[in-house]
């Protein structure tokens, strides 16, 4: 973890011909070997490809070509990102021996800007869940204490660049699945807001709240890769058609508005140490020339009730494909109804069921609008209130997560306390905002807390200015 | 015995005739090697994304125009969620409750039958049924191809305006044309570019209680849709009639059995728990967008019709059948612009030449008359130039090789004799060799009269060479007997 | 409403999503699902009678593509990931339910 360059340093060392692309990917490949036995952060990875990659930037270096912002710079990848050939899993067995014949845009913009993409990172199955215990092929440990979570759905990736393996990954977001691992791992995780990074490739978990972003050691470093996969794609609907603005360097936050999230930082279940360091930044900000005052966001409340009430209704349909016919693994069954419900009973581990299961109900005639309709309902709430608060504010502030990292098992046998740790996090995905993770102080146990800089629709750039100031402050 | 009145609504399914599918850029094309038109978002691999084509949505707004619908300022996709292999995703992409055509009507035989709405929607895979003589419940596996998955359908929903067999197929009749006319679809039944769902219930005639809605599905043909529906009435009227309870159903035509059979359905199985598609977004027609489709749709077959019958003075039947193939009557439009008049036109059109194209299997676009040859023909006939026996002839020839009609004329030397003086002299001679047959007419009665007359009058037709005006010759025959 | 879902409700729901389940998963999920649905009646007791609801959090309208057409997959490797295929087709069990 110490003495890694940033993706800025190494990307500037590999273009400047200081640094060949192939030792770059030959430190990450010994990084990885020496720790992923007990970590478990990757399913899959991509040796060969990746050193064929940097054999082709360190040969372009040569000819005097420039390999892009990112050259040689190693990154992991969520493995619910298609990239055509190779294994893509979702850490579930229904994907069982499935290679995409397409790649992800986030992952051509990649590979066009240099950089090399390294490993498939484990994943809560489908994206679903917040400790990367619900995957098919074993949970990944936490960097910092191998006994806990690294949180999820992205805790691969968090863990694959919190272990130093690679400076940069992706993740995705529902419902705040790079943000809360970030936190739980110490390193910046950002969710973009909805429609600036193209979906297409992302294997759907929720569709109108799913986002891919950075993870990173640095908020530069976070920067540098969102502005590396962002902007219009003619392969998502849902895409910001307008070119987005340099994200800026930076870190002045004096004469912003900050507000502190009252119903986030003050709810019951926050540990005290993560609202102090919610505290100590905002002062530390405050002292940088701020304003900051405290929030009040109502319906934030209903965040989480809402959350799985739509997320799981738009999972049990993304997810109805998996059906034994056109690819993955199929159980045989005497007519075509019974082999779908047998391959999605022996392919789909129990909380993915749970969420299909819950999802079906919300949908099911008679019970929408009481479920499904009142949730869309309270989004419109939501959006209401955040939109009442960034008039007043530029930036919001709360925890990321309510703890520091968990114990493996010790909510697994109980979804909705499973559930509660995504709670400060679910209110941007709902309202299509952006938000990041800041890593800032340390927990009872000594483990990571980050602190959540949210800003509204296309607000990234100052969200990333505070964020800086954040980080200046530790 | 009760008697019934028939209540039947229908659901038209038409194929778009688009370059490129619904959401992706696969060809949309009929006949293809199976499973050779798919791609990430039509086959619904994990992680592909819908982007809708913008002709579907232009096409939608001209039939907007064209079937007199209300086009609410926007509209969404919906997925309707059930399982069936021939569907990648395990839901369809269609439209709910907020549809891009609303409220819209067409006349049909001087009676108005509104209709519903028209939403956009992805086809279905196509599934071959293995075993068990290709029927889907004794198959022992069928097989899928997905090229169709995904190709761009309209459905077109009527009111429950139509109370019999006939009524219902002069109303997909009426639309196939209006389709056919503004281009958006083959509308081919047989080849299945447009689908007719027939929803029938019979209600006691004096009550107004709704009967059981029946579906039926599965015909291929006006025919089979006029058969289909005939049979389902009878069905009806027979169970009620024995007091039978009529349960709500789908049924599948049996073409050549001639009935209908109910289909085994799963129980559970029609929840389809429709939600808004998150992956696309609204349409919402501008007014730009209104003003082109409005622009853009040509003469609709109803106006056309009462245009032709009023300036070409034809009969309705007549305009029907042109009006019903396009290519036919712009072939006749273009020989009437081209100086033949509409009647004559229309009766060559729809008397000689559609039968020469029926019998060559050929088409108007590719006769080597030309439509200017037509107004030719049409104009040799109205001055006398020719007869029309002689006018038969002569299009015989212009059908099979690239010569104009005058041409032909002049090179045979096949042009009327309509000179009174030439013909009297031909009457004199002919007459003057045949006093045996004048007396004859003279003493029989007016059987043996006609016979000799018609025996003279085909004397003086071979004599003339077939050239003879029959008309004039007519007329001087008859001078000559009577003197 | 009461958020208590029976196993039966539970079978129903798991065969709509074509979940084939024991006996003893249902009354399982019957009780998860309870528990869930118990916390969401917090939203589904507001008045929201006047709110309209979002189904999206952004505002596009007419996101529409030429009519041009892209090339498609090669064949034999769309085949080539599916469990069952015969004759350049995808292969299934025969099919019981109803056609739509
Ligand atoms: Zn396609």
């Amino acid at each position: 973890m110490t003495g890694a360059k940033t993706a800025v340093e190494t990307a500037a060392a590999v273009r400047s011909g200081d640094r060949s692309a192939r030792s770059v990917v030959e430190e990450a490949l010994a990084a990885i070997s020496s720790r992923e036995e007990e970590l478990h952060a990757c399913n899959e990875v991509m040796a060969d490809s990746a050193r064929a990659r940097a054999g082709a930037i360190d040969a372009a270096v040569a000819h005097g070509e420039d390999p892009g912002p990112l050259a040689g710079v190693p990154i992991a990848l969520k493995d619910n990102l298609c990239v055509q050939g190779e294994l893509t899993t979702c850490s579930s067995k229904i994907l069982e021996g499935w290679r995409p014949p397409y790649t992800a845009t986030v992952v051509e913009r990649l590979l066009a800007a240099g950089a090399i993409p390294i490993a498939k990172t484990n994943l809560d199955e489908f994206a679903m869940g917040s400790s990367t215990e619900n995957s098919a092929f074993g949970p990944t440990r936490n960097p910092h204490d191998m006994t806990r979570v690294p949180g999820g759905s992205s805790g691969g990736s968090a863990a694959a660049v919190s272990a130093g393996y690679v400076p940069l990954a992706l993740g995705s977001d529902t419902g705040g699945s790079i943000r809360q691992p970030a936190a739980f791992c110490g390193v910046v995780g950002v969710k973009p807001t909805y429609g600036r990074v193209s979906r297409y490739g992302l294997i759907a978990f929720a569709s109108s709240l799913d986002q891919i972003g950075p993870f990173a050691t640095t908020v530069d470093d976070a920067a540098l890769l969102l502005e590396t996969i962002w902007g219009p794609d003619q392969m998502d609907s849902t895409s910001i058609p307008s070119q987005p603005d340099p994200i800026g360097a930076g870190s002045d936050v004096s004469g912003l508005r900050i507000g502190i999230i009252e119903e986030l930082t003050d709810l019951e279940g926050i540990a005290p140490e993560v609202r102090a360091s919610v505290e100590r930044a905002a002062s530390g900000l405050e002292g940088s020339g701020a304003h900051i005052e405290r929030v009040s966001i109502p319906s934030c409340a209903y965040g989480l009730s809402a959350y799985y009430l739509i997320a799981p209704a738009e999972a049990s349909s993304n997810l109805a494909r998996y059906d034994g016919v056109r690819y993955g693994l199929r159980v045989d069954g005497a007519d075509v109804a019974e082999m779908n419900a047998k391959t999605r009973a022996a392919g789909f581990g129990a909380e993915v069921k749970r969420r299909i299961m819950l999802g079906t109900y919300a949908l099911s005639a008679g019970y929408y609008d009481a479920y499904y309709g009142q949730a869309q309902k309270v989004r419109t709430l939501i959006i209401g209130d955040f939109a009442q608060a960034y008039e007043r504010f530029d930036v919001l502030l709360s925890p990321t997560a309510p703890t520091e990292a968990f114990k493996i098992g010790a909510k697994t046998a109980d979804p909705l306390a499973m559930y509660m740790s995504d709670i400060c996090t679910i209110p941007t995905n709902l309202a299509g905002h952006a938000a990041m993770s800041v890593p800032f102080g340390t927990g009872a146990e000594g483990l990571p807390i980050g602190v959540q800089v949210l800003a509204p629709a296309l607000g990234e750039s100052v969200m990333f200015t505070v964020a800086r100031a954040v980080e200046g402050l530790r | 015995m009760t008697t019934y009145e028939t209540v039947i609504g229908l659901e038209v399914h038409v194929e778009l005739a688009t370059r490129t599918k619904l959401f992706c850029g696969c060809a949309n094309e009929f006949g293809a090697e199976p499973n050779t038109h798919v791609c990430p978002v039509c086959l619904g691999l994990p992680g592909s994304l819908p982007v809708l084509n913008r002709t579907v949505v232009e096409f939608a707004l001209l039939l907007g125009v064209a079937l007199n619908f209300d086009v609410p300022p926007s509209s969404i996709f919906h997925r309707k969620n059930y399982f069936y292999p021939d569907m990648p995703k395990d839901f369809q992409v269609s439209q709910f409750d907020e549809p891009i055509c609303v409220d819209g009507w067409i006349d049909v035989a001087g009676e108005r039958i509104r209709i519903e709405r028209a939403h956009m929607e992805e086809d279905t895979g196509k599934t071959t049924h293995m075993g068990g003589g290709g029927r889907i419940h004794d198959a022992d596996y069928s097989l899928v191809d997905y090229n169709r998955a995904g190709i761009p359908l309209l459905e077109i929903v009527s009111r429950p305006d139509m109370g019999s067999a006939e009524q219902a197929r002069g109303y997909v009749s009426e639309l196939r044309a209006i389709l056919a006319t503004i281009g958006i679809s083959d509308v081919k039944m047989e080849e299945g570019s447009m689908r007719v769902d027939a929803n029938v219930s019979l209600r006691a005639n004096s009550t107004d209680v709704l009967g059981t809605k029946v579906e039926i599905k599965n015909m291929n043909s006006l025919r089979s849709l006029g058969r289909a529906i005939d049979s389902e009435i009878e069905r009806q009227s027979a169970m009620l009639d024995s007091e039978e309870v009529i349960i709500q159903e789908t049924r599948h035509w049996d073409e050549v059995a001639g009935i209908t059979h109910g289909m085994r359905s799963k129980e559970g199985s029609s929840d389809y728990r429709y939600f808004p598609e998150p992956d696309l977004v609204p349409v919402a027609p501008t007014d730009e967008m209104r003003k082109v489709a409005r622009e853009s749709v040509p003469e609709l077959p109803a106006p056309k019709r009462e245009r032709l019958i009023s300036d070409w003075g034809i009969g309705s039947s007549d305009a029907r059948v042109l009006v019903d193939d396009r290519a036919l009557c712009a072939y006749a439009e273009a020989a009437v612009a081209a100086g033949g008049s509409g009647k004559d036109v229309t009766n060559w059109c729809t008397g000689e030449i559609l039968g020469y194209l029926n019998e060559h299997g050929s088409t108007p676009e590719a006769l080597i008359l030309r439509p200017e040859g037509l107004a030719e023909l049409v104009a040799l006939l109205a001055d006398d130039t020719l007869s029309r026996s002689l006018a038969k002839d002569v299009l015989e020839e212009c059908l099979a090789t690239p010569v104009m009609p005058r041409e032909v004329v002049e090179r045979r030397g096949l042009a009327q004799m309509n000179d009174e003086g030439e013909l009297a002299a031909l009457v004199d001679e002919v007459l003057g060799r045949n006093e045996d047959a004048i007396a004859q007419w003279k003493a029989g009665d007016e059987k043996a009269r006609k016979k000799k007359r018609g025996f003279l009058m085909g004397e003086l037709m071979k004599t003339s060479g077939s050239k003879g005006n029959p008309k004039v010759l007519n007329q001087l025959l008859d001078e000559r007997l009577h003197d | 409403m009461s958020p208590r879902i029976s196993p039966e409700q539970v079978r129903h729901v798991a065969n709509l999503a074509r979940l084939s389940i024991t006996d003893s998963e249902a009354s399982q999920l019957a009780e998860e699902l309870g528990v869930i649905l118990e916390h969401a009646e917090d939203v589904a007791a507001l008045d929201l009678s006047d709110i309209e609801p979002t189904a999206h959090p952004i505002h596009l309208t007419n996101v529409l593509r030429d009519d041009a057409p892209r090339p498609s997959l090669d064949r034999d490797e769309v085949l080539a990931a599916a469990p069952a295929t015969e004759d350049r087709r995808f292969r299934v069990p025969r099919i019981m339910g109803e056609t739509q």
